[in-house]
């Protein structure tokens, strides 16, 4: 026999979303006769659910499809609902809540499910008409009139909520910027190489996608006409959707004086500081944690309705995993995806398919995982997560999918590979089934490249590289031959293979080249980042944005690191030549900056030596003064152009050889290559400025010029070879032009000339550059159009003071007193 | 171990993640002894060690930070950011700093930067 309902005890709920009424289910499904209950809420509508507002915005569903509860739930359960009329004040001694319009009402049990509110970027303009956020219906609404309009809309934030928002307006025709403050999108939820994919498809949808980007201000006169960044670029909008996050709705809880710390704070039932109230939802922190997704709501409720009417099961916190709501493009991420301690990644990348999978495995249980393109296995991945599941004896096939791995006996992939049929598919690209690619093992094709020039398998994407080579392994045994010597052991392909891939498929970012080259590992190593940094650089003059991460210390710092952590700093002296000015310069910065040294360097060249990495940028400032630029004595790069005084000075000079050492110095200086590059020029053959021993050399002769390559000093010394001999100046310009050209195209990353010449031989650099004569123009040319990017002085831009962070410590700590910024 | 070691652990809030580049590192010195370097990799994960490489002293904030891993700018020793040991065939291990991350700033353990100071 239940009590009627007028002498039940009465439960006031705060907030008819998602967490109050799933709790009010919860409760009702263990004993629907316990409480009168009464919900009170902000909005205007029925319980709905929140997290389908995306759909309803891209016009895939509509308000009614995403209503949890209609009025009859509510009638039949005997609810009191009061919609638009949220409650203001919380009175624990009188235990009653007072609403907004003024009815005041008591409770035997108070739940509060406030949620949060959008966090609302305080710039300047922020509250224009026509700024909004997107948090409820009224805000679906305020969008899908605007987009109504069409014109420009800008979305600030790349997060979950922010993109969904983006593609709605986008598929209602509005042209979309999102601003995203991170460099990766959803970076909460995604690594760099998924959130990079997942920008190339929304850019490939039309969306303009801006990261790295800082809003300044919101401008407009009496209504938002567009929004200024930090860094000057205007862009015009007649929509801003705030999307920067969310903020616990606590305001409530904080006047009625509950315990609250980033939120309100709840135990394992659910129960705040006082005892008569509970609170579930975005608007609690349990256990240090605040959630803002929906499947640690269902668990808090359950917990809180078996607590109050049932038998007490303690929350204990969730593992939450993200799905993102943009049809056709798929998005899941689940647990810890940082890495940290003892953490191994399990990578497995599909170009042609656009699939990017990345489980993070500890212990031998899975601990987070990021799937892109291909997410139908997300849901097992997070059940092993949270069931704490021992994959040691799948783990061979576990990016695989549960299908693969859960195959029986298919858990070793050799097995599962052996087991394919004859006319399975292998490479996807050409077409190659087993069969074919097993025939052409057996005709005598024994390494994989042999298998690439046989039957084509493996000879484009790559992705069945693994899939070619196992079956070499099963059907030779042991004899597999090497594959050509990788770049490093992210990645199976050799430094030439990248090289041509870049070109062939037009890739022009490092997470681009790993995804689609199926780099083994997140984000490369020490080997192959600068290598695929300079790969770039040259590929793509003047598109490509050099990535700073990837440079080596002495080309991020402008300057050569020491043994004790100090630097060296050379300037440039075109051709070896100086001035009083000049040496004024330097020989105060050496007194201003207390350098313990200065020394005359092979390539006639003055070196200063012990500048504080932080003195650096002021050290430039005075040397960009005196009008001297960056020596480039510590990079990748044209180093320095020795000469000797030649026929200007010199009773036996034939030629103006320093005249020549400054014109090459000027035109070839700021130009990125595999390695070091030295270049001398002596005014006859007895070579005072030693340019056989150079990667470019000029020997003046009385008849013109002898130009000379592929030398060096240093360990295994070697001489020049002469490559030709020209009459004019302007035609040895051209030659090295086209040879510097060359070597920047063809050359590995870390290869000197010598190396490289030795590889490819003299006879193939003739062919190139002397026998074909529209080939070295085009070379020369090329050459020329990369250097009108490159000849910006690095110290000028760092005097000035960009990039200062790099020279000074992010805080001081003195260890009794604090830490200083 | 000394008295230190029984205060409750305090922390030291040295500014925002953001000021770290991602895949690189800043430096903390302190005062009276060495530096502290601070990584923020790729995967947003922040970790402090000692800035001193364990094979020559070269400076590790200076290095190339790739997975949880950063390698020397000196002589290329790749040091887990994790546990501060040499990987590979290298032996030698530099001290680790506990870091947390609250509303977005770093706070690195005191008591272990006074041990470091010492």
């Amino acid at each position: 026999m239940s009590p009627s309902i007028n002498t039940r005890e009465h439960l006031v709920v705060i907030g008819n979303g998602m967490a109050g009424c799933r709790a009010v289910e919860e409760i009702l499904t263990r004993d629907p006769h316990r409480y009168k209950i009464t919900i009170f809420g902000a909005e205007p509508h029925v319980n709905y659910n929140r997290i389908m507002l995306s759909p309803v915005l891209a016009g895939e569903k509509s308000f009614e499809q995403i209503v949890i509860n209609d009025r009859s739930w509510y009638l039949d359960h005997g609810i009191d609902l009061v919609v638009s009329d949220p409650v203001v004040a919380i009175d624990r001694a009188a235990k009653t809540v007072t609403s907004r319009s003024g009815a005041t009402v008591g409770y035997d049990k108070l739940l509060i499910a406030t949620g949060s509110n959008p966090f609302i970027i305080p710039v300047p303009g922020h509250d224009l008409p026509g700024v909004i956020s997107f948090r409820d219906m009224a805000d679906v609404d305020h969008m899908v009139r605007a987009a109504s309009l069409g014109g420009d809309a800008v979305v600030i934030g790349g997060g979950l909520l922010g993109l969904e928002a983006a593609h709605g307006l986008s598929l209602r025709g509005m042209k979309v910027t999102v601003i995203h403050l991170m460099d990766t999108l959803m970076e909460r939820q995604l690594d760099e190489s998924a959130g990079w994919l997942l920008k190339s498809a929304l850019e490939g949808r039309g969306q303009t996608i801006l990261t790295g980007a800082n809003t300044a201000e919101i401008y407009g006169e009496g209504k938002v006409e567009g929004i200024r960044l930090k860094d000057g670029r205007d862009i015009p909008a007649s929509l801003v959707v705030m999307s920067a996050g969310i903020r616990p709705n606590v305001a409530l809880a904080q006047q009625a004086g509950l315990a609250v710390n980033r939120a309100i704070l709840v135990d394992d039932d659910m129960v705040t500081s006082d005892a008569d109230i509970l609170a579930v939802g975005e608007c609690v922190e349990h256990d240090g944690n605040v959630y803002g997704l929906v499947a640690p709501i269902w668990d808090m409720c359950r917990s809180l309705a078996d607590a109050l009417v049932a038998t007490p099961s303690p929350y204990k916190g969730s593992v939450t995993s993200t799905k993102l709501k943009v049809s056709g493009i798929d998005v899941f991420s689940a647990g810890d995806f940082s890495g940290g301690e003892g953490c191994e990644d399990i990578v497995l990348r599909d170009a042609s398919r656009g699939v990017y999978k990345r489980v993070i495995v500890k212990e031998n249980r899975i601990v987070g995982a990021v799937l892109y393109g291909d997410t139908g296995d997300g849901n097992w991945y997070f059940d092993l997560l949270k069931k704490g599941v021992d994959i040691s004896d799948v783990r061979d096939a576990l990016i695989f999918g549960q299908a693969f791995a859960s195959g029986g006996g298919q858990s070793d992939p050799k097995a599962a590979v052996a087991a394919l049929s004859d006319d399975a598919e292998i490479c996807g690209c050409n077409g190659v089934s087993k069969g074919q690619v097993v025939s052409c093992i057996a005709g005598g094709a024994a390494s994989l490249d042999a298998v690439r020039g046989a039957c084509k398998a493996s000879a484009s994407c790559g992705s069945c590289t693994g899939l070619v080579e196992t079956l070499l392994a099963l059907t030779l045994g042991q004899e597999v031959e090497a594959g050509p010597k990788t770049m490093c052991k992210c990645t199976s392909f050799g430094h030439d293979d990248v090289r041509k891939l870049i070109l062939e498929k037009s890739l022009k970012a490092i997470p681009q080249v790993m995804q689609e080259l199926h780099w083994a590992t997140p984000d490369g190593c020490s080997s192959c980042r600068p290598a695929l940094n300079y790969y770039l650089l040259c590929a793509w003059p003047g598109e490509y944005v050099d990535d700073q991460q990837s440079r080596f210390v002495n080309e991020r710092m402008h300057a050569n690191i020491q043994k004790d952590g100090t630097y060296s700093v050379v300037p440039r002296m075109w051709g070896g030549l100086t001035t009083p000015q000049e040496l004024r310069a330097i020989a105060d910065v050496v007194e201003k900056y207390d350098a313990p040294m200065v020394k005359v360097t092979g390539g006639q060249r003055l070196d200063i030596f012990g500048i504080k990495g932080e003195d650096l940028p002021a050290v430039w400032a005075d040397l960009n003064a005196a009008g001297m630029v960056s020596g480039h004595a510590y990079g990748k790069a044209l180093r320095t152009v020795k000469t000797c005084v030649g026929s200007e000075w010199c009773r036996f000079g034939t030629q103006d050889s320093t005249g020549l050492g400054v014109k090459l110095e000027q035109g070839f200086w700021g130009s990125w290559m595999p390695h070091k590059f030295k270049m001398a020029v002596s005014g006859c053959p007895r070579n005072c400025a030693e340019a056989t021993i150079k990667d470019f050399g000029v020997v003046c002769v009385d008849s013109g010029y002898e130009l000379h390559v592929g030398g060096n000093g240093g360990i295994h010394v070697r001489a020049t070879d002469l490559l030709c001999k020209v009459g004019t100046e302007k035609e040895a310009m051209h030659h090295a032009a086209a040879f510097v050209q060359l070597y920047r195209e063809e050359a590995r990353y870390l290869e000197r000339t010598a190396p490289w010449i030795e590889r490819v031989g003299m006879d193939y650099l003739k062919a190139r550059l002397l026998e074909d004569a529209e080939g070295r123009d085009a070379l020369a040319t090329r050459f020329w159009f990369s250097q009108s990017f490159s000849q910006d002085d690095p110290w000028a831009e760092r005097a000035q003071g960009a990039e200062s962070e790099l020279h000074q410590p992010l805080a001081q700590v003195r260890p009794l007193a604090g830490a200083f910024a | 171990m000394s008295a230190l070691d029984h205060i409750a652990p305090e922390w030291l809030d040295i500014g925002p993640v953001t000021d770290i580049p991602l895949r690189g590192a800043r430096t903390v010195p302190v005062a009276g002894a060495g530096e502290i370097a601070v990584f923020r990799t790729s995967g947003d994960h922040v970790y402090a060690l000692v800035n001193s490489c364990p094979h020559k002293k070269g400076p590790l904030s200076q290095g190339i930070v790739h997975g949880n891993s950063v390698a020397c700018p000196l002589h290329n020793w790749v040091i887990s950011l994790e546990t501060g040991e040499a990987q590979g065939q290298d032996k030698g291990c530099t001290p680790t700093i506990p870091v947390k991350i609250s509303g977005g700033r770093v706070l690195i353990c005191r008591q272990s930067t006074l041990r470091i100071a010492a």
